[in-house]
């Protein structure tokens, strides 16, 4: 089975995205240094992170044209990731 | 029964194996995303290992940008920004058959892959010379305008986890650049066609997830 034969021809805006991927990156670094408070901060550069990374895995990864069943296939180790990281968090 | 008719029984019963109908996904593709789910596990336990030490003991870490080069792993970070564009130019040529490019664009996701690590390995050469080693105990300032013999700022829980976390994605880069030479020394010989590039698509997953977590890993370890 080929890639083609999966019909998984498309045309991704490429360099548009990493036009996007650029611009938020520099603004990270200019939010990090504004005299905000450390929670804010650290949400706003959160927020960012995961527009960014999502902006790879959809775009970059093709994640936004494969079938349903991926998809799910992907999101199943999320729920373990937000448990991960909020449970330790109750901790203090 | 002759020997071509068991030959051909045999063929029946073995199943086509480059492709999961269930999955609708070709099977390395399908691997390599259940491997990168796996890593997904792997560098979140580092995450959270490291928001737990941080909110254990807050001392240890250091405002943004006192101990770490900001603006050089900014920079770096555009590095390889632009080799997930070059890897995606390289995909989008072999999708539609044009060799010369596939190979060029590989050989960019190469070179600016290998500088990614050579600039990390600058940054490391850089801190381990103002005394932020793996194991220091704090960092003594001698650096970016911070007067020599100053109070030591952070604690051994800093340099440990640093390098640690960025350690780790390091070596992924790097194996990723090796995958990266294999690929192109396939592409050489011919291997991927427009009908067949399954091999560049499935490195090219492993590539952009290795961008994805430093997405992460800068705005946690260098940014927060």
């Amino acid at each position: 089975m080929t890639t083609e034969a999966q019909g998984e021809h498309h045309d991704p805006p490429y360099m548009m995205i990493f036009a996007v991927l650029l611009i938020m990156t520099m603004g990270e670094v200019g939010f990090a240094f504004l005299s905000l408070p450390k929670f804010w901060l650290a949400l706003g550069l959160c927020v960012m992170a995961v527009w960014k990374a999502l902006l790879v895995a959809l775009y970059y990864m093709h994640l936004r044209w494969e079938p349903r069943r991926l998809w799910i296939l992907v999101a199943a180790p999320l729920p373990l990731v937000v448990i991960l990281i909020t449970a330790v968090l109750t901790e203090f | 029964m002759t020997s071509h008719a068991t030959s051909a029984e045999q063929n029946m019963m073995v199943p086509d194996l480059t492709f999961e109908p269930g999955m609708k996904v070709f099977n390395m593709k399908l691997g390599m995303w259940v491997f990168l789910l796996s890593e997904v596990m792997f560098f979140t336990s580092l995450i959270g290992s490291y928001v737990i030490l941080r909110f254990a003991h807050p001392d240890h870490f250091p405002e943004p940008g006192v101990v770490l080069n900001v603006p050089l792993t900014a920079f770096n970070t555009f590095f390889l920004i632009c080799s997930s564009v070059t890897m995606v130019k390289a995909f989008a040529a072999i999708q539609k058959g044009d060799q010369q490019k596939f190979k060029l664009w590989l050989l960019g996701t190469i070179l600016i892959g290998a500088a990614f690590v050579g600039i990390q390995a600058y940054e490391y050469s850089l801190l381990v010379a103002e005394h932020f080693g793996p194991s220091a105990a704090g960092y003594a300032p001698v650096g970016r305008g911070m007067e020599e013999g100053g109070p030591i700022v952070g604690g051994p829980l800093y340099g440990a986890t640093f390098y640690t976390m960025t350690g780790f994605h390091g070596a992924h880069v790097s194996i990723g650049v090796l995958c990266l030479i294999f690929v192109l020394i396939q592409a050489m010989r011919g291997k991927y066609t427009a009908a067949d590039h399954r091999g560049v698509e499935v490195i090219g997953l492993y590539w952009h997830f290795v961008d994805l977590v430093w997405i992460v890993l800068f705005t946690i370890v260098y940014l927060i």
